[in-house]
C-alpha cells in the first residue's frame, strides 16, 4: 500500500524501557543518524541508579528523550509527540508525558503476561481497557517479531530477544523515513569482529522494524523532518562530560601546561574519568584516587608542581574535598574544580539533574574562602566553560569552580568542531629567577594574582601552606592586622576577575515586562521560553550567567530595565538568594524566585507560565497532536503553537 | 608539546656537589618545644639531603597537620604544609606529574595512622616514588596531649582518662600489609642509625617508609626509653643489616635465632647455639620481616634498620610509561623507534562520529 508523506518541523520521541532493553542505545543511535542527516537535536537520558533495577517495575524504567528539527533545538522537547514503551512498566512511568493525540507503540508481547501487569502497578492491561483512548496506539509484538525475524541466525532465546530493541529502531526509522546506513554502519564496528551472530541479529533486526512499518498495515503515515539550516563546518554530537574533557585538553594545550586529572568514581561525574583516561597519547595524565578528598589533593600537588590540576566530582564528592579546596584558595594555586551536580541532599537522586549545590560551591569551606564559579550552559558549552574556569584560574591563581550539571553530562547536542588556532591562547607563565630579587611567594601584580614559581627553579625554593600568611613573605603570620588585611585581599582578588569579564548580553527583549536570570544547564529551557514569549509579543528579556562568582559588573544596569526579575532554578533558589545580596533594593523588591526540585530539567510551559500565568500557558500547551496520521490536523492556531512559532 | 619539552623552567640545574647543611635551613625560626626529638630528626635530614647529589632545587619536603608537620618550613627546599593527613596524596600528585623531583613526606602516627590512614596504605601500594618519615611518638602534641593510634591500650591521657580501649596500630605491619616496597624504623637520638637509614631510603626506588620513633618530652616523655635508654639499649634493640646476623647486646653475644616449629624469633646466646644458628637478615623475605615487625616486649629487642625492602616498578614511572605507549600504540611507532611527540588535539577533536555541513 501507498503511505502518506509529510513534513514536520520538529517532533520529539522518547524511547522507554526496561534498563536492560537498551533504550540509551537505541536513543543514541536515533540521535546520530538524526544529527548526520542536519537536523538540530538536542537529549536527554533519564536512567535509573540502580545498574541492573527490578526488571519490569516504574523504577527500572530507562528513558531516552530526543528532540530533533529543521529549525534551532534548544531543549530536548517538553513532551514527546512518539512513545515507545518496550514494556508496561515503561508505559505506567512516561504515560503521563506523552502529548495528548501522540503516538504510542507498544511492544504487545511484554502486555501479554500478566506479571508484567502487576509488577508495573496495572491492574487491567491498559491496551484492553481503553485508558489509552487520547492516543494513537500502534499496538506491534516486537519480541515475536524480532525473534522470527532473526531465527536463522541460531541464538538462543535470551540472546535473541535482546535484538528487540533494534527492531524498534528500524520500526521508528520507517517511521520518519531514516536511512538505516548509519545504524548498520556503527553494528559493523561494534559487533562484527568480536561477535558476528550478534552482529548479524541486530541487522536482521534492524531491517525487519523497518520493513514492519513499510508494509504493516497499521502505519500509514510517515513524517520528514527536514535539515535545520546551520552554519557551515565539521560537525560531531557530543555529551556534556566529553565537551568537558574535551575543553580541558585544550585549554592545557592553550596554556601549555600538562593536564593533571585526580578523581574519584561518582555519579554523573565518572564519565569524565573514563574520557579523560583514554588521552593518554595526547599527554593527558588522569589518576583514580582513593578517595574524592586524595582526589583534589593530588590536583592540588600537580598544580604546585606546575600542571593544570584538575578534580571532576558531584555534590557528595564536593562535600569531601571542601578541606582542600579551602587549601588551594588559601596556597592561591591554579585549579579546577568540576562539580557536575546531581539531586541531592546526601546520596539524594545520583542520576537525576539538579542545581543545587551553586551554595555550597560558594560558601562550602571554612573561614572566609571565596573562589571563582563558572557553570556550563549546554552539553557542548561545557567545551567553552572548561576553557574559561582555566583561564581565571590561571591568569589569577586561584581554584576555581566548574559547574555542569547531569542534564548537560549525559545530554547531548550537535557541535560544530572548533579550530584549535582560532582559540585564543591563555597567558601563563612560571616566574623565573631574576637578577638581585628576594623572591617573594605572595607578591602581587595588578590583578592581586601573584607569582607561581615550580619546583625546580633554582632559587625560588619556597613554602605555602594552610596557616595564613604575611602579606608577600608568605611566611607564618598570626597577626591580628595582617589577617583581616589578607581576608580582604582574597576576596578582592577574586571580585577583580570581572575586570576580565564581556559584557552580559540581554537576549530578547532589551527591556519590558520581565527578565528572565538564569544559571547552568536550564539555558536551552529558559532561552526557548524566552522566545515563546517574543512572539507572543511579550517583552522579556533573558540573562544567562556564565559568571556566577563574581557576577558581572553591569549586571545591576542590565536588569534595571525590566518591572520583573525572575530567577528560575533547579533548586529552592540558590542564584535568588545570591543576587538578593548583590543587587541593589530596588531590583531586590522586583525579584521573583522560581524554584523547581523534581531531578528534573525546566519544562519550557513551565517558564512560560511564570510570565503569563498556569492558565494561558496549559493552554498554549494543549497543542493537538503534530504527528496526526489526518492530514492537516497537525496545523493548529498559530497561538498555541509555542514550538512551532519559533525560528 | 611532548616529553623532551617539558613547559617547566628548563633553567640549567645548580651544583649539587657543594651544598652543605646550610643550604637546606630556612630563614624561619624552629618553634618545637625544647628538648623535642624533631630536633634531631631536622638535623639529621638536613645533614643527609645535601650528600644526595640532588640539585637543591629538585627537593619537595611536604607534610600534613601536626608538630611533625611544620617540617617543610624549617627547610630551605621547596615544600608544602597540607591539610590534615592528606600528605600523601599531595605527594603522590606532584610526583605523578614531576617524576624527575625528590619528594620527601614528612607525617606523624595521627596525621599517617589516623585520618590520612587511608591514603598511608595507598601511597604504600601504589610504590610512589617518595621518601616518607613518620614521626612516631604515640601521642597527639600538637592538640595538647590525647592518646594517638599508636599509643599503647590503657594509654591515659585528657581524652581518655580511664585508659583508652583501643589495640595500637603496628606501623611496619601496615606497612608490610600494604606491600610497601621498602620500610625501616630508626630512632630520633641515634644520630648516625637514622642518617643511615635515611640514605638507605634515599636510595630506594619506591615509596621508602622510615618510622622513627619520636620523643615528645611534653605530652609522652620517656615513651621509647625502655629501648633507647643508654645503659639497656644494647641489649633492647637490634640493628638489621642485610646479609648480616642479627646480633645485639653489648658485645653482639645475642642474636636472634627462628624457630622453625614455632615460627617465631627467638633471643639465644650465640656462643650456645653458634654464630650459624643466628637469623641473616634478608629484607626482601616478607615472611620474616613479618616476625621481625611483631618482636615486642621487655624480652625482645626492638628491631631497626631496613626491616623490609623489595624493588617493583614505580607508579610514577609506569604512568609515564603508559602515556608514552599509548602513543606509540595511538601512532603506530614501529618497535625501535623513538616515541614520536603527541599528536594534535585537533586531530581529537576532528575524531568520531563526525559530519560536514
Amino acid at each position: 500500500m501507498s503511505k502518506t508523506i509529510e513534513h514536520r518541523e520538529r517532533v520529539t520521541v522518547r524511547f522507554a524501557g526496561d534498563s536492560g532493553d537498551g533504550m540509551q542505545l537505541t536513543g543514541t543511535q536515533f540521535t546520530h543518524t538524526a544529527a548526520v542527516l542536519g537536523n538540530d537535536l538536542a537529549t536527554f537520558p533519564d536512567f535509573p541508579a540502580e545498574i541492573r533495577a527490578p526488571a519490569g517495575t516504574p523504577a527500572g524504567v530507562s528513558g531516552f528523550q530526543i528532540h530533533f528539527a529543521a529549525a534551532e533545538v534548544l531543549t530536548p522537547g517538553d513532551a514527546p509527540d512518539v512513545l515507545v514503551a518496550m514494556n508496561p512498566a515503561a508505559l505506567k512511568a512516561n504515560l503521563a508525558d506523552l502529548k495528548l493525540g501522540g503516538a504510542l507503540i507498544v511492544n504487545t508481547n511484554a502486555f501479554s503476561v500478566s506479571k508484567n501487569l502487576e509488577r508495573a502497578g496495572y491492574s487491567a492491561n491498559p491496551l484492553e481497557d481503553g485508558s489509552l483512548d487520547g492516543y494513537r496506539v500502534y499496538p506491534v509484538d516486537i519480541t515475536a517479531l524480532t525473534l522470527t525475524a532473526i531465527a536463522e541466525v541460531g541464538l538462543n532465546q535470551r540472546a535473541a530477544t535482546r535484538s528487540k530493541n533494534f527492531f524498534a529502531l528500524g520500526l521508528i526509522y520507517w517511521m520518519f523515513n531514516r536511512s538505516l546506513e548509519h545504524s548498520l554502519a556503527w553494528i559493523e564496528e561494534k559487533f562484527q569482529a568480536k561477535m558476528p551472530e550478534v552482529a548479524e541479529a541486530n541487522r536482521l533486526a534492524l531491517k525487519a522494524g523497518y520493513n514492519y512499518g513499510e508494509t504493516a498495515e497499521i502505519f500509514t503515515h510517515h513524517y520528514v523532518v527536514s535539515s535545520a539550516p546551520i552554519e557551515p563546518g565539521l560537525y560531531r554530537n557530543i555529551t556534556g562530560n566529553e565537551a568537558l574533557g574535551l575543553g580541558l585538553m585544550a585549554a592545557a594545550e592553550l596554556s601549555g601546561l600538562e593536564l593533571f586529572l585526580g578523581s574519584y568514581p561518582i555519579t554523573p561525574a565518572s564519565d569524565l574519568l573514563h574520557f579523560l583516561s583514554k588521552q593518554k597519547a595526547y599527554g593527558v595524565k588522569t589518576f583514580q584516587a582513593e578517595d574524592e578528598i586524595a582526589a583534589v589533593c593530588a590536583s592540588l600537588g600537580a598544580a604546585y608542581a606546575g600542571g593544570l590540576g584538575v578534580t571532576s566530582t558531584s555534590g557528595p564528592g564536593m562535600a569531601l574535598k571542601a578541606e582542600a579546596i579551602g587549601l588551594a584558595m588559601m596556597m592561591e594555586l591554579p585549579m579546577v574544580i568540576c562539580n557536575i551536580q546531581r539531586g541531592g541532599p546526601s546520596t539524594g537522586l545520583p542520576t537525576k539533574t539538579e542545581q543545587s549545590d551553586l551554595l555550597q560551591g560558594m560558601f562550602g569551606r571554612n573561614g572566609e574562602s571565596p573562589l571563582p564559579v563558572v557553570a556550563a550552559k549546554s552539553p557542548s558549552d561545557c567545551f567553552y566553560a572548561a576553557i574559561e574556569a582555566v583561564r581565571i584560574a590561571l591568569t589569577h591563581m586561584t581554584p576555581v569552580l566548574l559547574l555542569s550539571d547531569g542534564y548537560l553530562a549525559n545530554g547531548s547536542e550537535p557541535w560544530k568542531v572548533p579550530e584549535m588556532s582560532a582559540l585564543p591562547r591563555i597567558d601563563c607563565a612560571f616566574h623565573l629567577p631574576r637578577e638581585g630579587e628576594v623572591f617573594q611567594p605572595y607578591a602581587r601584580d595588578e590583578q592581586l594574582s601573584r607569582p607561581w614559581a615550580v619546583p625546580g627553579t633554582p632559587g625560588l625554593e619556597h613554602r605555602l601552606g594552610g596557616l595564613e600568611k604575611q602579606h608577600e613573605t608568605g611566611n607564618v603570620s598570626y597577626d591580628p592586622e595582617n589577617h583581616e588585611f589578607m581576608v580582604k585581599l582574597r576576596a578582592e582578588k577574586v571580585k577583580r576577575v570581572t575586570r576580565s569579564l564581556p559584557p552580559t548580553e540581554v537576549a530578547g527583549a532589551p527591556s519590558g515586562e520581565a527578565v528572565f536570570v538564569s544559571w547552568g544547564g536550564t539555558f536551552g529551557s529558559v532561552r526557548a521560553a524566552t522566545r515563546s514569549l517574543n512572539q507572543l509579543g511579550r517583552h522579556v528579556g533573558h540573562v544567562h550567567l556564565t559568571h556566577i562568582n563574581p557576577m558581572p559588573s553591569d549586571l545591576e544596569a542590565k536588569l534595571s530595565a525590566f518591572d520583573r526579575i525572575i530567577v528560575p532554578e533547579l533548586n529552592l533558589g540558590q542564584l535568588a538568594l545570591l543576587l538578593r545580596s548583590e543587587l541593589s533594593a530596588d531590583l531586590v523588591a522586583k525579584l521573583t524566585s522560581a524554584p523547581k526540585v523534581q531531578g528534573k530539567p525546566f519544562k519550557e510551559r513551565e517558564l512560560v507560565a511564570l510570565v503569563v500565568g498556569d492558565e494561558l500557558a496549559s493552554a498554549l500547551s494543549l497543542k493537538p497532536d503534530p504527528l496526526s496520521g489526518e492530514p492537516g490536523e497537525g496545523d493548529a492556531p498559530p497561538l498555541i503553537q509555542i514550538d512551532d512559532a519559533r525560528q | 608539546m611532548n616529553d623532551t619539552t617539558r613547559p617547566y623552567p628548563n633553567l640549567p640545574a645548580t651544583d649539587a656537589s657543594a651544598l652543605t647543611k646550610k643550604d637546606f635551613t630556612s630563614d624561619q625560626e624552629v618553634k618545637w618545644c625544647p628538648g623535642c626529638g624533631d630536633y634531631s630528626i631536622l638535623a639529621q635530614v638536613q645533614r643527609v639531603l645535601p650528600t644526595l647529589g640532588i640539585p637543591r632545587e629538585n627537593f619537595v619536603v611536604v607534610s600534613g597537620i601536626g608538630c611533625s608537620s611544620r617540617f617543610p618550613y624549617y627547610m630551605d627546599t621547596y615544600g608544602l604544609h597540607t591539610v590534615h593527613g592528606r600528605a600523601p596524596a599531595v605527594a603522590t600528585g606532584i610526583k605523578a606529574l614531576r617524576p624527575e623531583l625528590s619528594v620527601w613526606m614528612i607525617t606523624g602516627d595521627g596525621d599517617s595512622l589516623s585520618i590520612g590512614g587511608n591514603h598511608l596504605i595507598h601511597l604504600l601500594r601504589r610504590n610512589v616514588d617518595l621518601k616518607l618519615l613518620l614521626f612516631n611518638n604515640r601521642i597527639y602534641g600538637l592538640t595538647k596531649g590525647q592518646y594517638s593510634p599508636t599509643s599503647e591500650q590503657g594509654k591515659r591521657t585528657k581524652s581518655s582518662p580511664l585508659g583508652s580501649l583501643e589495640q595500637p596500630f603496628n606501623p611496619i605491619s601496615i606497612a608490610l600489609g600494604a606491600r610497601a616496597s621498602f620500610i625501616a624504623r630508626s630512632i630520633d637520638i641515634e644520630a648516625k642509625h637514622l642518617q643511615e637509614t635515611l640514605l638507605a631510603a634515599a636510595a630506594h626506588k619506591g615509596t621508602a617508609l622510615v618510622e622513627i620513633w619520636q620523643n615528645c618530652n611534653i605530652f609522652n616523655d620517656g615513651a621509647f626509653s625502655d629501648v633507647t635508654d643508654r645503659k639497656t639499649k644494647a641489649s633492647r634493640q637490634v640493628a638489621l643489616k642485610a646479609g648480616e646476623p642479627a646480633l645485639f647486646g653489648a658485645q653482639n653475644e645475642l642474636g636472634l635465632v627462628l624457630n622453625r616449629e614455632t615460627f617465631a624469633f627467638e633471643v639465644a646466646q650465640v656462643a650456645e647455639v653458634g654464630i650459624e644458628s643466628i637469623y641473616v637478615h634478608d629484607p626482601s623475605n616478607r615472611i620474616t620481616s613479618q616476625l621481625l615487625a611483631e618482636l615486642s616486649g621487655p624480652d625482645m629487642p626492638a628491631p631497626i634498620g631496613v626491616l623490609h625492602a623489595h624493588q617493583r616498578p614505580t607508579y610514577d614511572e609506569q604512568m609515564s610509561a603508559q602515556l608514552d605507549e599509548a602513543r606509540r600504540v595511538s601512532l603506530k611507532t614501529p618497535a625501535g623507534e623513538p616515541t614520536p611527540p603527541r599528536p594534535s588535539l585537533q586531530s581529537l577533536l576532528n575524531a568520531g562520529n563526525t559530519w560536514q555541513v
